[in-house]
């Protein structure tokens, strides 16, 4: 990556009236030349013109360019346009977004701004190579782990997409919880009538017959090693030992029910209470009886049986409130004279499912009572439950032959037994490390908030993947044992590459949404065989080809990369050098920013390349009174928002310089160290926000760098220089208006403290 | 002016959030996808939303990824201000005519942002439901892909504005673009075509078009956005000073002579809003009316700790109407079940209302079943048409999304059975 004799750099310049009457482009001109020694410098007019484009393509065969770096506008804004193939490497400075509309035209400061920011691109730019592509040959296999509606779904589409399927399934059978349940919501208009369980033996049928899909029953999976592309999975097929590779993987596994047992205030253990699924199970059997053999005449139902409730299951488990309704209506069908009482907080029937609570509604052996159970008795065979009702605002009792809980969903993923640490906290809370732990030889465990360890990033209890990863066994979790992803956005976004969940494992949801869940996920796994084959990253630096390259003579095994990747690509030999999977990388450069050897580079990203622009500033000397502060800016958020600030014109401090960074986790410390040797007086680190609702795109990028920036703060004290001289903002891309304010107000901060008193060496 | 035939595998009709999704993660499956939206810029509905819930974060910060997904990828077409105009044949050679307005503008590195300012002419602004007027050379949004400026066709032919428009300062503006039309052969369409806020105006008594101060959701949302009519600012539009808020719940939900079914996200959208009152005014009372709060999945803590907010009240029950009173506008709701009677007075009044499927208010040229709401019939399996996201039932983006990848898998069968 050092500098070589073929870079040759070309540099073309905007000079439309706007430029052209800001700054003074004879100025820049020579700095190009002399001072950065590019081999060739253009102004032009029009510089996304189609003529304009023709004459860089003309100058890079005549001049035989390796660089171009372009003053105009950022990359947002020419989608595709400054393509020359891959020897070229491109480099767009956004010129008039940081200079020519934020701030005052002919004035000093914006000149050296401007001549900053080319002497910046240029230097970095002779730093970055286009990558090549790594290629993988990919098992063109895909891996289906659980049966139930969501695992056949899958292993149904991605067969349909001509990829062929092993489907590993725990029990002796197809179909899951589903296959166990007679009746299913409706679905169709219109939308009030139940549908009989045939949905379910069919899928089972056809994922049978399709002879693209390898059914494996009574199998569960002991070992997967590897990454993307080349996973070497083992099974245990009942007792006896198998392997296969696959190329991605869809965790299938499904839910649990919430463990009745813990439910006893709320009458279980009592005679004739029973839960949602053992009313199933009595539905499958043909008659739902009284312990006595008899009929009921009245049957209670208790909503939220476990759910939202902070002691038990914290979250709603979405489908009980039309497990109820059907389970209602399957009764009223049966024994056409009961009467059935539903005790419930809010009746979630969303979407078209309204039609079918209507239906319910309508029926007059239904009595819907909204209010918090107190206590359940038995007495003579009768069940009489307490409850505030809400509604009137006292206490009520309603009797009834018959209790069914409606106990909720537990991901597979979570704890065994779908319960929480005490008050409902997250327990599971992966990769809430804390670095001396590890040191005093405790590598495979993690301390929590709470003061227990587990194993890193996988739950306790659930060993369903069995990873060899050096992050853990399964995929990292959220909250509450799902699946941590941005769950809004990018829902198949999983922390470890390849392997997407799918189904009641990733969120509480019913049949219908399980299947379109499916369907998602199934694509995303057919999609990682794709982009791994071709060397492309997943989501979110699709289609990067860059890679981080570990220069390991130098390594000493500090393990902090391996520890701090989001996404697990990094395991470890004896030693703790890193082994890197470059398939499952997401290219987010947090461990180039962990590395305190710097010796974790990509291509066209790297550690000199910060350390070339940082030097490539101009820092007047302390006399001059112009102060120069820097700004480490993330692109996915903090970029754009700066860059429709300056769409807006808002005016920004003239001595901040931006560097924009992949992530603020790709920032290694060395960049802040050389920031202050260089002089500047502050820098700013703006990323995206940490924490529960995170929003930084690699997870804890942000997280990190803000725990870095502890040892920065060392740093800091070391050197005798203020704590204020580094900060770290978070900045979403719609707070573009509070921009300006943030360097300001930080500019005020260092003006206080003074100048660096390191300027002047 | 017909360009020649053109071939992909997928034609995507919408360009919201929904159909977005669908297109690049087919494209990068390995299609060729043509996606025709018929405003001037992508993101649909959520780029008019301010902060999505629960994690209260904003819409065009994942927008902003898929733009530089689509971006770089030289497999998706993208076609704005374009509309599907016919469809015939069937897999896999379903021939699309799609009809494409004129922008008015030519692509050049010039931000029009300054000039536009001498503007003499403004139209309404439907990117922000009619409120306030915007210039008829306009940038949509500050997240606009494509990122370019467009003239209102509103303004065309206004002389004023041809006039103006002589002045251009970088010979962007092009007023001679005539509508052109493209035929693509395509091997299935998915129709993310999205849902429009159910027509407040229909539902009586409850005083929206006739009282100022109240207002729906949706408008909501552009009043709390920083790039909304009021920059963020939470203020009534008759300029009373805000202290009380209601959220009346089901306006136009769960209501036979509306809509029959439940909107879904409505409940967890006052949730959310009544936050942007709470950060804007934290002085305010918020009060929010329901039959059900339906919140499923990890949405409760969302609700738990707004229940637990001593400024937010929730009461159950159907609001009756809303009538301006001395200070105020009085919120009257009935309780369904016991049939009590309880009213609120406030200052500001959001009506919650619901998702309405396109289809329902404007034919499709879909050769695909729908229900008599106007929604696609769900169907997981491969498809030459299938409806995407709120096309099908109404649905959060996060549901919408796996609905949208999960679409690009039927296109991608499709592809691969022909
Ligand atoms: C009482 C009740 C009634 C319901 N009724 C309905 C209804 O009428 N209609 C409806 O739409 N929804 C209903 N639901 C919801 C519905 O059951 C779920 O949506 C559905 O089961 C989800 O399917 P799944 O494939 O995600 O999970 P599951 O059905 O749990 O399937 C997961 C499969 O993976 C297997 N597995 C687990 N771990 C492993 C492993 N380590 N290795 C290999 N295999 C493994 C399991 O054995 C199982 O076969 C109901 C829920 C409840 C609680
Ligand atoms: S670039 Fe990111 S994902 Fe890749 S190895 Fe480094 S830390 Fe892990
Ligand atoms: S989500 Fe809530 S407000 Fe919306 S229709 Fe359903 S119950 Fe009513």
């Amino acid at each position: 990556m050092a500098e070589t004799a073929e870079v040759k750099v070309g540099v073309y310049c905007a000079a439309d009236n706007e430029v052209a009457s800001a700054i003074d482009l004879e100025a820049l001109e020579k700095v190009a030349l002399t001072e950065m020694k590019a081999a060739l410098y253009r102004n032009h007019p029009n510089l996304s013109s189609a003529e304009s484009v023709e004459q860089i393509r003309r100058d890079i065969g005549e001049h035989g360019l390796s660089h171009v770096v372009i003053l105009d506008r950022s990359a947002r804004a020419f989608p595709g346009l400054f393509e020359f193939g891959p020897e070229v490497m491109v480099d767009l400075v956004p010129l008039r977004e940081l200079v020519i509309w934020t701030h005052d035209a002919n004035d000093e400061d914006t000149q050296m701004l401007a001549e900053d920011y080319l002497r910046m691109y240029v230097a970095r730019t002779k730093n970055l190579k286009r990558p090549e592509p790594q290629e993988l040959a990919v098992e063109r296999r895909v891996l289906v782990i659980g049966g139930g509606v969501s695992g056949m779904r899958s292993a149904l589409d991605i067969a349909g997409a001509g990829v062929p399927v092993t489907l590993v399934e725990k029990t002796p059978a197809l179909g899951g919880w589903a296959a166990k349940f007679t009746r299913s919501f409706p679905t169709k208009p219109p939308y009030d009538q139940l549908q009989n369980g045939d949905m379910v033996r069919e899928l089972a049928e056809r994922v049978n017959g399709d002879s693209a899909i390898d059914v494996l029953l009574d199998t569960r999976v002991t070992e997967i090693n590897g990454q993307p592309g080349e996973f070497e999975v083992k099974l245990e097929n009942g007792g006896a030992p198998q392997q296969l590779r696959a190329g991605s993987i869809v965790q299938a596994t499904g839910w649990r029910p919430y463990n009745p047992e813990r439910l006893g205030e709320l009458g279980y253990g009592k005679k004739n209470v029973v839960t949602n699924v053992q009313l199933e199970q009595m539905f499958a059997n043909g008659s739902v009886l009284k312990a006595d053999g008899t009929a009921p005449k009245s049957i209670a139902f208790i909503q939220c049986a476990g759910s939202r409730d902070k002691e038990h299951l914290p979250y709603c488990s979405g489908v009980c409130c039309r497990a109820s309704l059907k389970h209602a209506m399957q009764l009223r069908e049966m024994y056409p004279g009961i009467n059935v009482y539903v005790l419930y907080k809010d009746i979630r029937s969303p979407a078209q499912y309204e039609l079918f609570y209507q239906k319910a509604q309508d029926d007059p052996g239904f009595f819907f009572t909204k209010g918090e159970v107190q206590r359940v008795d038995e007495k003579d065979g009768v069940l009489a439950i307490d409850l505030d009702e809400t509604l009137l605002d006292e206490p009520i009792t309603v009797e009834a032959e018959m209790l069914v809980l409606a106990t909720g969903i537990v991901p597979t993923t979570s704890v065994e037994d779908g319960v929480f640490a005490p008050g409902g906290g997250e327990e599971n809370k992966p990769d809430t490390r804390i670095r001396d732990e590890r040191e005093e030889g405790e590598v495979e465990l993690e301390l929590l908030p709470s003061g227990k360890k587990v194993a890193a990033g996988a739950e306790k209890g659930a060993k369903i993947l069995n990873l060899t990863y050096r992050l853990g066994t399964d995929l990292p979790t959220l909250k509450y044992g799902f699946p941590d992803s941005h769950f809004i956005c990018f829902p198949y976004e999983t922390r470890r590459t390849g392997i997407f969940a799918a189904g009641c494992v990733r969120a509480p949801m019913d049949q219908a949404q399980a299947m379109m869940d499916a369907n998602g996920a199934s694509l995303k796994a057919v999609q990682a065989l794709e982009m791994t084959a071709h060397g492309q990253t997943l989501h979110p630096r699709s289609r990067d080809l860059s890679y981080p390259d570990f220069f390991l003579q130098r390594c000493t095994q500090c393990k902090r990369c391996t520890e701090d990747c989001p996404f697990g690509a990094l395991d470890e030999d004896e030693k703790g050098t890193p082994l890197p999977n470059l398939a499952r990388c997401r290219r987010c450069g947090t461990c180039m920013g962990a590395c305190p050897e710097r010796i974790v580079n990509f291509q066209n990203f790297n550690v000199p390349m910060g350390n070339s622009m940082i030097k490539a500033v101009e820092v007047p000397e302390e006399l001059e009174e112009k102060p120069r502060l820097i700004a480490f800016v993330c692109e996915n958020d903090a970029l754009p928002a700066l860059e429709i600030a300056a769409r807006r014109r808002m005016k920004f401090n003239p001595w901040v310089r931006i560097v924009p960074v992949r992530c603020l986790g790709s920032v290694n410390t060395v960049w802040l160290t050389n920031c202050l040797d260089a002089g500047f007086d502050g820098i700013m680190l703006l990323g995206c926000k940490h924490g529960d609702n995170y929003q930084c795109h690699f997870v804890r990028g942000s997280e990190l760098a803000e725990y870095r920036m502890e040892n920065v703060q060392e740093k800091l004290q070391q050197m005798q220089l203020e704590q204020e001289r580094v900060q770290v903002s978070a900045v979403a891309i719609d707070e573009w208006a509070s921009l300006p304010e943030l360097f300001d107000d930080y500019y005020e901060q260092i003006e206080e403290i003074g100048p660096n008193p390191f300027k002047d060496f | 002016m017909d360009e020649q035939r053109a071939a992909y595998d997928l034609l995507v009709v919408g360009g919201g959030i929904a159909g977005v999704t669908t297109a690049i993660e087919a494209a990068e499956a390995g299609l060729t996808v043509a996606l025709v939206e018929r405003e001037p810029s992508l993101g649909g509905r959520v780029a008019r939303f301010h902060h999505y819930f629960p994690k209260l974060c904003p819409p065009s910060c994942g927008l902003e990824i898929n733009y530089r997904r689509l971006r770089e990828h030289a497999n998706v077409r993208v076609f704005t201000l374009a509309s599907v105009e016919s469809i015939e044949g069937d897999s896999p050679e379903i021939e699309v005519t799609v009809c494409v307005r004129p922008r008015y503008t030519n692509p050049v590195a010039f931000d029009y942002g300054e000039w536009a300012k001498t503007c003499p002419v403004d139209c309404e602004d439907p990117f922000n439901y009619g409120i306030g007027r915007r210039k008829a050379l306009y940038y949509p949004w500050d997240n606009a892909y494509p990122p370019r400026w467009v003239v209102d066709e509103r303004a065309v032919d206004d002389p004023a504005f041809r006039e103006w428009a002589q002045g251009d300062p970088a010979g962007g503006i092009d007023l001679d673009q005539r509508e052109r039309t493209v035929s693509l052969t395509v091997k299935s369409v998915a129709w993310a075509t999205g849902w429009r806020p159910y027509d407040a105006s229909k539902l009586d008594r409850l005083g929206f078009g006739e009282l100022p101060d109240v207002l729906t959701n949706v408008i909501f949302e552009r009043l709390s956005a920083p790039d909304g009519p009021t920059g963020g600012e939470l203020t009534a539009p008759s300029g009373r000073e805000v202290n009380r808020v209601a959220f009346v719940q089901c306006a136009g939900s769960r209501d036979k002579d509306h809509l029959p079914y439940c909107s879904g996200v409505c409940c967890a959208v006052s949730l959310k809003q009544a936050s942007y009152v709470r950060e804007r005014l934290p002085e305010a009372e918020i009060h929010m009316f329901y039959i059900d709060v339906r919140t499923p999945g990890r949405l409760e803590d969302f609700l738990q700790e707004r229940e637990q907010d001593p400024r937010i009240t929730l009461h159950r029950g159907k609001v009756a109407k809303v009538e301006q009173v001395e200070d105020g506008l009085a919120v009257t709701a009935e309780n369904t079940l016991t049939g009590d009677r309880e009213t609120v007075t406030v200052d500001l009044v959001v009506l919650a209302t619901g998702m309405q499927p396109t289809a329902a208010v404007e034919k499709l040229a879909a050769r695909a079943e729908l229900d008599e709401n106007g929604f696609f019939i769900q169907d997981d399996e491969p498809a030459a048409h299938y409806g995407v996201g709120t096309a099908v039932r109404p649905l959060g983006v996060a549901e919408t999304l796996q609905d949208a990848t999960g679409a690009a898998m039927k296109a991608l069968q499709m592809a691969r059975r022909s």
